[in-house]
């Protein structure tokens, strides 16, 4: 029989048994998510958006492996989140971006926008959205458009020839000059131009599909921020069209890449289900009113960025309520209660 | 279908180890350990001395306050220690120490009740508490003190048969071999309380013991009916099961009764049975021993106070490399840190680790992804709570209701970051009581000085 004093025995605290999902498959499931788009940008732009993101993960990761190194704390590398910081960065981002911006979009999300604040679920920004917005200062490279089904090269210099996306006849508000080029079909298959990551719909939404049946997000975020924009656009259409104009500006720029990958990052969105509807609003409300009156073209970004910084007091104020108390009324009747 | 709860997660069960093997006697123990204290409550007085010969079913701890249960000798024999011993909770304890005389001589004071038919609620409270009955689900509670603050306000009394922990299949086992001691413990608790219904709520993963009790029913004509519930942890959790079964939420920080509710265990009714029809009071146990450590998992009736090694033994011991045993069930039970403790009133499982389910890392950190708060029964948010416990954030704590905070385990369990959740949620939660309870002192201490 066994001798149970020789077992090692150890005495921690319940509970025994825990998931086998963690941070790592976590990670994973959205890299997994973000395949049918990457597929599809390389299937539209030629190999090199295939480099860029590669480089851009390598980039994302080593400066990650780098600093926990350098400044001796836990390796976290591994845990695959600085992976998805560098895929999302290169998928921002116009295939003919030179491999140094991507490096330098990657140190500045990865260090600036992360480590400093203590590394993952410290940081108050998304950093793949962050670095986006830095990279801006390369205003040419960043809005250098190259043609759908064009093949850049995998080295060489940027093609500084720059063609329309969609997003800037919608800036402009010129929904006839748009359809004349692409079709709703074009728009929802995503043989059109813009970032890497972001012309296709339907992959997007397959890599939609993935997360939500692997429970990695829930439909709050993204059905309360493309839903905002969809009513804001049809109830303010520039055209005749409304149902054509909310059709695409749901399907062009990155409004899809936006709230299923970015609105929906865990650190920097509210954690209550009443918190995530209302983040997903503002992004909604915020993303509608830079199109429609911003300097930029896009308005995903920033609205998003700005939504971030909102999160702290989201959190504080939207709680769920508490068990077993009675429901606040919202609106008081006048009156009520009174014979 | 019942309605449901907030939150939970879905463990794999890992019930087919044990739920087709029937309950099996253990081979009786050469000593048993009774600790005096079984119980939520005061310790009981030991009333047997060193040398005294004892027989089955004789008290041997008496209640020295009203919220106590008496304890009963679980074998014949010699008292051979009235000593602290090592005790599940992890502390020594006041133990009797019984050398088992193999002879099973029954106690003349365990004897049925004569006419329990006509026996009035307040005696039937009576019987339950001589014979030491507590809530047998885990929690311990004594079950007189339960139905005596029950009574009067109590519409709808539930039976605990959902069996949510992972593993454990003693209430399962129960429920197939003594349908009828539960159906009759559910009777009785209908007569107590004077209502005309009494619900088993019983999860959905045990539909043969949910059938089974309607054939039961059906022919006896019981005023019970049977309530299918999700596989969902935490659906054994009272406040939930409550919550699952009437739609009512416990108020904070009050129990069941406020909302009329009552909740037994399946073998606190059938203890509440056995008490009433064959005066004999709680001295043994249905015992799960489980898990990836255990060479043959079996339902074993066990003698309180056998030690745990007793019951491995009986199980093929356990492999080498088991690194825990724990009393209960993987999500809420005790870790021990020796086999040699006493099976208690509340064990309804005994599990031994062996293959990592535990997956620890060495540096949890907190990806902020929610997941803990959707899960939460209690709708908390564990999260911010563990932060502020790291921190030492006392009001920030008492203001994110962490004091009601059940314990359960689902956060700790769903989180990809691996914190230590519910150990954060303890501690927070002695800090804030330990932290109300000065207050308290400070106020009337001022009180009395201007008084």
């Amino acid at each position: 029989m066994t001798d149970y004093k020789e077992l090692k025995l150890r005495a921690s605290s319940s509970p025994h048994i825990r998931t086998r999902e963690d941070t790592r498959t976590v990670m994973l499931d959205v890299i997994i998510a973000l395949l049918p788009a990457l597929a599809f940008g390389v299937y539209n732009f030629g190999l090199r958006a295939l480099a860029a993101t590669a480089v851009s993960m390598a980039g994302a990761v080593g400066f990650e492996a780098l600093y926990r190194f350098l400044m001796k704390k836990p390796q976290t590398a591994g845990d695959l989140s600085a992976a998805v910081t560098g895929m999302l960065i290169a998928f921002v981002c116009p295939v003919n971006i030179p491999y140094w911006t991507l490096l330098i979009g990657d140190f500045f999300a990865i260090v600036l926008v992360k480590q400093l604040y203590g590394g993952l679920g410290k940081n108050f920004l998304n950093p793949a959205l962050a670095a986006r917005a830095f990279l801006f200062s390369w205003a040419g490279i960043m809005s250098s458009w190259v043609l759908p089904g064009s093949r850049t090269p995998l080295i060489g210099a940027v093609d500084v020839a720059t063609y329309p996306t969609p997003m800037s006849f919608l800036h402009n508000g010129d929904l006839t000059g748009l359809q004349k080029i692409y079709d709703l079909g074009d728009m929802f298959i995503g043989s059109i131009g813009g970032s890497m990551g972001e012309v296709s719909a339907l992959c997007l939404l397959l890599g939609l599909v993935f997360l939500l049946g692997r429970r990695v997000i829930t439909w709050n975020i993204p059905v309360s921020y493309v839903g905002t924009v969809a009513v804001l656009t049809f109830l303010f259409p520039r055209g005749n069209d409304p149902a054509a104009w909310m059709l695409y500006n749901i399907l062009g720029g990155g409004l899809l890449l936006g709230a299923i990958f970015m609105a929906t990052d865990y650190v920097t969105s509210p954690v209550s289900r009443k918190g995530q509807l209302l983040y997903g609003v503002g992004c909604g409300v915020l993303t509608v009113f830079i199109r429609y009156f911003g300097a930029y073209v896009e308005g995903v970004c920033y609205s998003i960025l700005c939504m971030n910084l909102c999160v702290w007091l989201i959190d504080k104020y939207l709680k769920p309520r508490r068990f077993g108390a009675a429901r606040k009324p919202i609106f008081r009747r006048k009156g009520a209660g009174e014979p | 279908m019942a309605q449901s709860f907030f939150g939970g997660v879905h463990p794999h069960d890992k019930k087919t180890a044990t739920n087709k093997k029937p309950i099996e006697p253990l081979p009786p123990p050469a000593q048993v350990v009774i600790p005096m204290s079984l119980h939520i409550g005061a310790p009981c007085r030991p009333c047997v001395s060193v040398g005294e010969h004892v027989n089955v079913g004789q008290l041997i701890g008496e209640m020295t306050a009203y919220v106590s249960a008496p304890i009963h000798a679980s074998v014949s024999g010699k008292v051979v220690a009235v000593e602290p011993r090592p005790h599940f909770s992890g502390t020594d304890v006041l133990s009797v120490v019984i050398d088992n005389d193999y002879q099973n001589t029954l106690d003349p004071s365990v004897k049925p009740a004569e006419h329990p038919e006509d026996l009035t609620a307040e005696e039937l409270v009576e019987i339950i508490k001589n014979a030491g009955v507590v809530g047998l689900g885990g929690a311990t509670f004594p079950t007189h003190v339960k139905i005596a603050s029950g009574l009067g306000k109590v519409d709808t009394v539930i039976v605990n048969a959902s069996e949510c922990e992972p593993y454990n299949t003693s209430d399962h086992r129960i429920l197939l071999e003594y349908p009828e001691e539960v159906i009759g413990g559910a009777k009785l608790l209908a007569r107590i309380f004077g209502v005309d219904k009494v619900h088993v709520g019983i999860e959905d993963n045990k539909r043969n013991a949910a059938q089974l009790l309607q054939q039961k029913i059906q022919a006896d004509q019981a005023p019970v009916a049977v309530e299918l519930l999700h596989t969902r942890y935490p659906q054994g959790a009272e406040k939930q099961l409550c919550q699952s079964i009437t739609g009512r939420q416990v108020p904070p920080g009050e129990l069941p009764a406020a909302i009329g509710c009552a909740v037994f265990s399946v073998d606190t009714a059938a203890a509440i049975y056995r008490a009433v029809y064959q005066g004999m009071p709680v001295i043994r146990r249905i015992v799960t021993v489980s898990g990836s450590g255990v060479m043959e998992p079996k339902n074993l009736a066990c003698p309180i106070g056998a030690p745990l090694s007793d019951l491995l033994d009986c199980c093929g011991g356990v492999s080498e490399s088991t690194y825990k045993l724990l009393m209960g069930g993987p999500m809420m039970g005790n870790a021990q840190y020796s086999a040699d403790v006493p099976v208690g009133k509340c064990t309804n499982a005994i599990l031994a680790f062996a293959k990592d389910e535990e997956r620890t890392v060495e540096h949890p950190a907190c990806i902020r992804c929610g997941k803990c708060a959707s899960v939460c029964p209690m709708r908390l948010q564990p999260l911010f709570l563990y932060l502020y416990q790291q921190k030492g954030m006392l009001s920030e704590l008492e203001a994110g209701n962490v004091t009601d905070c059940i314990e359960c385990g689902a956060c700790a369990y769903i989180c990809p970051g691996r914190l230590h959740l519910v150990q954060a949620m303890r501690t927070a939660k002695q800090q804030v009581n330990a932290a109300r309870a000065a207050a308290k002192a400070r106020a009337e201490n001022k009180g009395g000085e201007s008084a």
